[in-house]
């Protein structure tokens, strides 16, 4: 029933996608993890003005869906910003991606800083530590373990939903699949192959996540 | 060279305390002692405004603030003057015992990495915890990670130490070594103001015994006076309370 040999032939034209699509999903998860964690910091000290505006960007970006902030960004944007016009799908994909998940990690990452008890916070200024280096030095390593579970899910859903960049026009993994699928027909076979690739590069991520938190743990061990 | 000057601490409406005026010299120790609820904790958290005091000067060592006036530098120079050993320790759970040490000399007071793991491993030898150099916090019993704390203060080279409740969270077996590790400090002259529980240790080790009750100093002597011949009445009731059950002999 299933045409495993072109399944086989196909494996390999699909993988040469495939660095594209960890590309988009690698850059803009960096991104997304400094102005996460800036959001964050700025939540949790009360920055004001700031403050206000980190709500409303977060409310924003959690309450839409995240293909309307693509469209928004690749179609709409450039409508009313001149500059925008030639911005290409990768980009605008890296955005909305960036944007959309610093938005959800930042959260997790406040609700981790704010988990640390507060006597390190008081031991730390109690030796004469300032705010920022008492944030670099001991609440930002802490919190990172603490959320790192969290972050790695949120990347490994960020991997998937690149495949949301193929509606801008971006021939990435999906992209490439729904070309080869609309010559060759066999659907069926197509898109159970990329579920697989995107499958096993979830798996191998999970393994990876696993070694990680065993790693950032071991600070933690009686 | 520690004073504080009419310090005041009020929670919304209500006064913690009230013109607290305090004066020590170098070397001295005092311990604060008095019912719970008292503002003791929140006077030594005043001196080096982990609690702001609404109002009053506080000087340690040349450092002299005045809390309505007080700037963000001021509070870091008064801060830098003294140390603070915690209830519940207050280790940094991601940094290894050497490192809870080195860690203010490194970024606070800018000592070069390995002058300070040096410095950090002679405190480690002086509170008997050379072995213990890269264990992690969560690897330690209380009275290990308490000694680590005091290990922290030490290496803050501050001019007073102020403790705060040092044995209340400990397991009974683990108090004797953090209160043994403290006699040292006091047999080297290192001035200390301590909040407890522990009468027997005030008895021994303070030069003062300061008695607070409802926010207000009720009366200060050195405790061979204040234990067997307290002047207020509050004070009696107080001792008699709390030394009862411990078979210490009765003002």
């Amino acid at each position: 029933m299933l045409n495993l040999e072109y399944m086989w032939g196909l494996l390999p034209v699909l993988l040469s996608y495939l660095p594209l699509t960890l590309q988009m999903a690698t850059i803009a998860m960096l991104f997304a993890l400094v102005f996460a964690c800036l959001l964050a910091v700025v939540r949790v000290t009360r920055v004001p003005l700031l403050n206000g505006l980190a709500l409303l960007f977060i409310s924003f970006f959690r309450g839409t869906p995240l293909l309307v902030q693509l469209f928004l960004f690749y179609y709409g944007l450039p409508q009313l910003v001149e500059a925008l016009v030639s911005i290409n799908g990768v980009t605008a994909a890296v955005l909305g991606l960036t944007l959309h998940f610093s938005a959800y990690m930042a959260e997790s990452i406040r609700a981790a800083i704010v988990g640390i008890d507060r006597s390190q916070t008081e031991a730390a200024l109690s030796i004469g530590m300032t705010q920022p280096q008492l944030m670099r030095r001991i609440i930002l390593p802490q919190a990172t373990r603490v959320a790192t579970p969290t972050l790695m899910n949120y990347f490994i859903d960020m991997i998937k939903a690149t495949s949301l960049a193929f509606t801008l026009g971006v021939t990435e993994l999906m992209g490439a699949t729904q070309k080869e699928a609309s010559s060759s027909f066999l659907y069926l076979e197509a898109f159970l192959l990329v579920a697989i690739i995107y499958w096993v590069v979830v798996e191998l991520l999970s393994w990876g996540q696993r070694r990680l938190e065993t790693y950032l743990n071991r600070a933690y061990q009686r | 060279m520690i004073t504080l000057e009419a310090v005041t601490k009020r929670f919304g409406k209500q006064n913690v305390f009230a013109d607290i005026d305090l004066t020590l010299a170098r070397g001295e120790i005092i311990v604060i002692i008095g019912p719970s609820g008292t503002g003791k904790s929140t006077l030594l958290r005043c001196i080096n405004f982990l609690e702001r005091p609404d109002s009053g000067r506080i000087t340690v060592g040349g450092v002299q603030v005045d809390a309505q006036r007080a700037s963000r530098a001021d509070i870091l120079k008064l801060r830098r003057r003294t140390a603070f050993v915690f209830q519940n320790y207050g280790l940094f759970a991601n940094k290894t015992a050497l490192e809870n040490i080195s860690e203010g000399m490194i970024v606070v007071d800018k000592i070069p990495r390995q002058q300070a793991h040096a410095r950090a491993r002679e405190i480690l030898e002086r509170i008997g915890l050379a072995d213990k150099h890269d264990a992690y916090p969560a690897a330690l019993s209380g009275g290990q990670q308490q000694r680590i704390g005091i290990g922290r203060a030490m290496a803050a080279n501050a001019d007073v130490i102020l403790f705060d409740e040092p044995t209340s969270s400990l397991d009974p077996q683990w108090v004797g070594e953090v209160l043994s590790l403290m006699k040292q400090l006091a047999s080297e002259q290192q001035t200390m103001i301590i909040v407890t529980h522990e009468m027997q240790f005030a008895r021994d080790v303070a030069d003062r015994v300061v008695f607070m009750d409802e926010g207000q100093i009720i009366e200060q002597a050195p405790p061979q006076e204040l234990f067997t011949a307290p002047k207020d009445p509050r004070t009696q009731r107080f001792l008699r309370k709390i030394l009862a059950p411990t078979g210490q002999p009765l003002p």
